[in-house]
């Protein structure tokens, strides 16, 4: 965008951008305040979008957005009222600051909100030099016919190769009743490679991707890509050698790295504030009880460099953190965003994201992790007599409420008498989420981080997550083959 | 013209300008309202107005034609020429492509008589609207004192206009409306143990919604059954899909039978058309121009006249999912189903319903698995591989018996399509796809 300066953004050089000033801001929040309104924010966003593709050997479209708009806020109580539009203006603000303030009755005292100085978040977890939306279009392209023609040459069953890149770069500015005044310019990028493999009557997919808060060149490096490429074609090609998945509890080893989505759907989800709050969750009242094993510690941290869950400041302009959810197996914190935090009586977490400004703020999850622990990977397998080994997942679902979560195995096979044995067909891994965790027998030494490709669904929003995981053994979980 | 078809004239008359030999461009502008209601509490209060305009354009080159697309909210005329112009740019820069281009005629003429909006339904009544959230909430909370906090029963309204134009001359417009209710009940065993589960209306008329009472009660019924559930041994049995989650089925054929998966060898019914792919009793329907329907429009995202396409006919397979591009790919016509924004999708589907009762289905399935809730999106489309999280009931000597839940049903869908051995006549509309009660022969369902 026009005039932001790169790296640490400040919103003294956002607001003139979006067209209003902090005395603009301030008669904003005294619209919103002549009702009896606990708190009050305005949320204004500017996000580019860029996205190519390459099928058949062509990238045969390209495509590039421009949303932009201003949510602004009204809390009393538990209410909150929102409004939001896509022209930004004062008088646009204002119009939606007097629907926001609705859900609230009788008049107002009279505040006045005085800004403090534009702050610049406290830290810098994406200097950039360049946006990676203003990145040329050709480079762009060019890179996806070079992962197509090396795709093409790695093995004759490949029938299709598929790559995307996609780009963003997010300008938001938060200014809320309590004085807060900040701006973050938030940039993410994501390349994916898909193969199918044929062979005979059986058709197999491969897929992997990379990406964060980077810069575009990091993606255009051989290094990056073809590894995503030539890990594409070996699950494909693995694949197309499956066997049925067993079905039926059975001890399992989860690799290390993206199996991490375990935490965000076993625990992850059930430890956010608003569940929590309202008593939904399986692990409402529970902090300070046993919810794993010993030896299980999970964080959440938005302050990792660089990490597609990664954030200066959350959608609420507090500042990320590091939260310990479950030390040494013991339930410890909820992740929060303002509104559960005071109602709760705790303090933010830095967990209070919104997909775009036409969205509220809930609590969400950041880079959700398990610490390593002290076992060798390799011990772990052998461990194992018979078992299932999964290393890739498609992606997971949970029901806070009864704790029942799934996550689907993209990539797994059989353990047999404690070695790899053979690639299964994907399936389904069901467990409970209060329970799963405390039958973790072995944590690896080899914590890893996924490779920055997850998104998060809740309530009809997606917002960009990471998660990480050493490989650990469970005990006894449910695996959905169909190999009775 | 008013302001928004001036818009999009505007954008094409700038595509053109800018050397593009052929454009089209949608416009979105909307309103919606959005509140919930827990207890006798107001959650949040939703409001927001909306406009969204696509250009698409293609370039000439050697052998065929490039293509981009660029998109913006701000509509002043200065930012959608400069729209435009971008997408020409953006076009110049990828590959040409004999297959890209508008469709070659076919567009939407006629009346519109789809009754997709009723006018005296906007602006929102939004007062009412919060008021059956509210009655949603009492009711289900007086059926059991079991039913406890909950997330609540949320209300959405939402008013639509589009308007599309191409190169080739064409100007479509339409408004709809859409209205609903989603009550969610969570209930509390002594133990302390929870189950939530719900039940939801929704319709292009606020006059067609099930009442705020009936949708509260029912959801807290549904949310009551499943106290107590447990697993069950890891087996092989029947499984009989409610009409809540049957639907998802139909989803997941419909995106194996999307042209683009097609063409691209990316879906197990890839080679399959004209064969028997499912038993002889099913008969899958498209049909874009269902009278109220939730996902009825005059005309897709290509200005193409929607229609009604029978996708599986007594089990044997009969037609993709296509728009133009997909359908050149295949050398095959368009079937009406493009989606602005790239790609071929279903409006109205739904599996035309059978003869049974679905009290008979439960009653001549001895022992098995009635589902009614599915989670995690456990299936390939590339090999029809079907895995996913379970809960609902277990029928034993031939009544519902018991809840479960932690289970996994899983099959593959190419074999589970043939096994579907009951069809319910219990068709329930209550979103855009639609199935009856569902019986398959056999899965194998992973517990304890």
């Amino acid at each position: 965008m026009a005039g932001a300066k790169r790296g640490k953004s400040e919103a003294s050089v956002l607001a003139p951008h979006f067209g209003i000033d902090a005395r603009g801001l301030e008669s904003v929040f005294a619209t919103a305040l002549a009702k009896p309104i606990d708190f009050a924010d305005a949320f204004f966003e500017y996000t580019t979008r860029d996205a190519v593709s390459i099928e058949e050997g062509l990238v045969k479209t390209g495509a590039r957005s421009v949303e932009q708009g201003v949510g602004v806020r009204a809390q009393a109580g538990e209410r909150q009222g929102y409004a939001h539009a896509d022209e930004i203006s004062l008088e646009s603000v204002k119009l939606a600051a007097g629907t926001a303030r609705a859900i609230a009755e009788g008049p107002g005292n009279t505040r006045s909100v005085a800004l403090r100085r534009p702050a610049q978040p406290v830290y810098d977890l994406y200097p950039l030099r360049q946006s990676p939306t203003s990145v040329p279009i050709d480079t762009k392209v060019r890179l996806l016919q070079e992962i197509d023609a090396y795709a093409r040459g790695r093995d004759p069953r490949v029938t299709q190769v598929m790559a995307s890149v996609a780009c963003e770069e997010r300008n938001l500015m938060i200014a809320s009743s309590d004085g807060t005044w900040v701006a973050d310019v938030q940039p993410l990028v994501v390349l994916r490679v898909q193969v199918i493999a044929v062979s005979g009557s059986r058709r197999e997919t491969g897929s992997q991707g990379t990406g964060g808060r980077i810069a575009y060149a990091r993606l255009g490096e051989p290094e990056t890509w073809k590894p995503l490429v030539d890990e594409s074609v070996r699950i494909a090609l693995t694949n197309l050698e499956a066997v049925n998945c067993p079905a039926g509890t059975m001890d399992v080893v989860l690799g290390p790295g993206w199996p991490g989505i375990l935490l965000h759907e076993a625990v992850g989800h059930g430890l956010e504030g608003d569940f929590n709050r309202k008593k939904t969750s399986a692990f409402s009242g529970r902090i300070g009880q046993r919810v794993a094993s010993p030896g299980v510690t999970v964080v959440d941290d938005g302050t990792l460099p660089g990490r597609r869950g990664s954030l200066n400041v959350d959608d609420e302009g507090t500042p990320t953190d590091r939260t310990v959810l479950i030390e040494d197996g013991i339930l410890v914190s909820y992740m929060q965003d303002r509104l559960n935090a005071r109602l709760m009586g705790m303090k933010p977490t830095g967990n209070g994201r919104r997909e775009s400004y036409q969205h509220l703020p809930m609590p969400r999850m950041t880079n959700t992790f398990m610490l390593a622990g002290q076992d060798d990977p390799a011990d772990i397998l052998r461990s194992v007599k018979n078992g299932l080994y999964a290393v890739s997942f498609s992606g997971g679902q949970v029901d806070i409420t009864s704790g029942k979560f799934v996550f689907s195995a993209s990539e797994a096979y059989r353990i047999e008498d404690g070695k790899i044995g053979a690639p299964v067909r994907g399936a389904t891994l069901i467990g409970d989420g209060p329970d799963a965790l405390t039958r973790v027998s072995r944590i690896g030494h080899d914590m890893a981080l996924d490779p920055g490709i997850g998104t998060c669904g809740k309530d009809g929003q997606g917002v960009p997550v990471g998660v990480g995981m050493p490989t650990i053994r469970i005990d006894a979980l449910t695996v959905g083959g169909t190999q009775g | 013209m008013d302001e928004l078809q001036d818009a999009v004239a505007h954008a094409l008359e700038h595509a053109r300008k800018a050397g593009a030999y052929a454009a089209d461009v949608g416009l979105t502008a909307g309103e919606s309202f959005e509140a919930r209601v827990r207890g006798a509490e107001i959650d949040f209060v939703k409001q927001s107005r909306e406009r969204s305009l696509g250009v698409r354009v293609f370039y000439g080159g050697r052998g065929g034609l490039s293509s981009a697309t660029t998109r913006t909210n701000d509509l002043t005329p200065r930012v959608i020429a400069g729209v435009a112009a971008d997408a020409v740019a953006l076009a110049r820069a990828t590959v040409p492509d004999p297959c890209a281009g508008l469709p070659d005629g076919g567009f939407a003429s006629g009346p519109n008589d789809l009754e997709l909006f009723e006018p005296c339904d906007h602006p929102f009544d939004t007062e009412a609207r919060i008021a059956s959230a509210r009655e949603a909430e009492a009711s289900a909370r007086a059926v059991d004192p079991r039913i406890a906090d909950s997330d609540g029963s949320q209300v959405d309204s939402g008013w639509s206009r589009i308007v599309y134009g191409n190169s080739a001359g064409f100007l479509g417009d339409y408004e709809s409306g859409r209205h609903s209710l989603m009550a969610e009940s969570l209930a509390r065993s002594a133990d302390g143990k929870m189950q939530r589960d719900i039940w939801y209306t929704a319709s292009r008329r606020l006059a067609g919604l099930e009442p705020g009472a009936s949708v509260g009660v029912k959801s807290a019924k549904r949310a009551l059954r499943k106290l107590g559930a447990r697993r069950v041994p890891t087996c092989e049995a029947p499984v009989i899909f409610d009409p809540l989650v049957a639907p998802s089925l139909l989803r997941q054929l419909a995106g194996c039978l999307s042209g683009y998966a097609v063409y691209r060898g990316a879906s197990f019914l890839a080679s399959r058309m004209g064969e028997r792919i499912a038993a002889p009793g099913v008969t899958i329907v498209d049909d874009g121009r269902r009278v109220g329907g939730l996902a009825s429009r005059p005309f897709d995202g290509e200005g193409l006249a929607t229609r009604r396409n029978v996708l599986v006919e007594q089990g044997r397979l009969r037609s993709w999912l296509l728009d133009t591009y997909a359908a050149r790919k295949l050398g095959l016509a368009s079937t009406g189903s493009a989606v602005r924004g790239g790609g071929a999708s279903t409006t109205n589907l739904w599996l035309e319903p059978g003869t049974l009762s679905p009290e008979t289905i439960v009653t001549s399935t001895p022992r098995g698995l009635y589902v009614t809730e599915l989670i995690g999106q456990g299936f390939n489309p590339v090999t029809g591989d079907y895995s996913r999280g379970a809960s609902g009931l277990w029928i034993e000597n031939s009544e519902l018996a018991f809840p479960v839940d932690e289970i996994t049903i899983a099959g593959n869908l190419g074999e589970m399509l043939k096994q579907i051995d009951a069809i319910g006549n219990d068709l329930l509309w209550l979103g855009s796809a639609a199935a009856p009660t569902l019986r398959i022969a056999r899965m194998t369902i992973a517990g304890s």
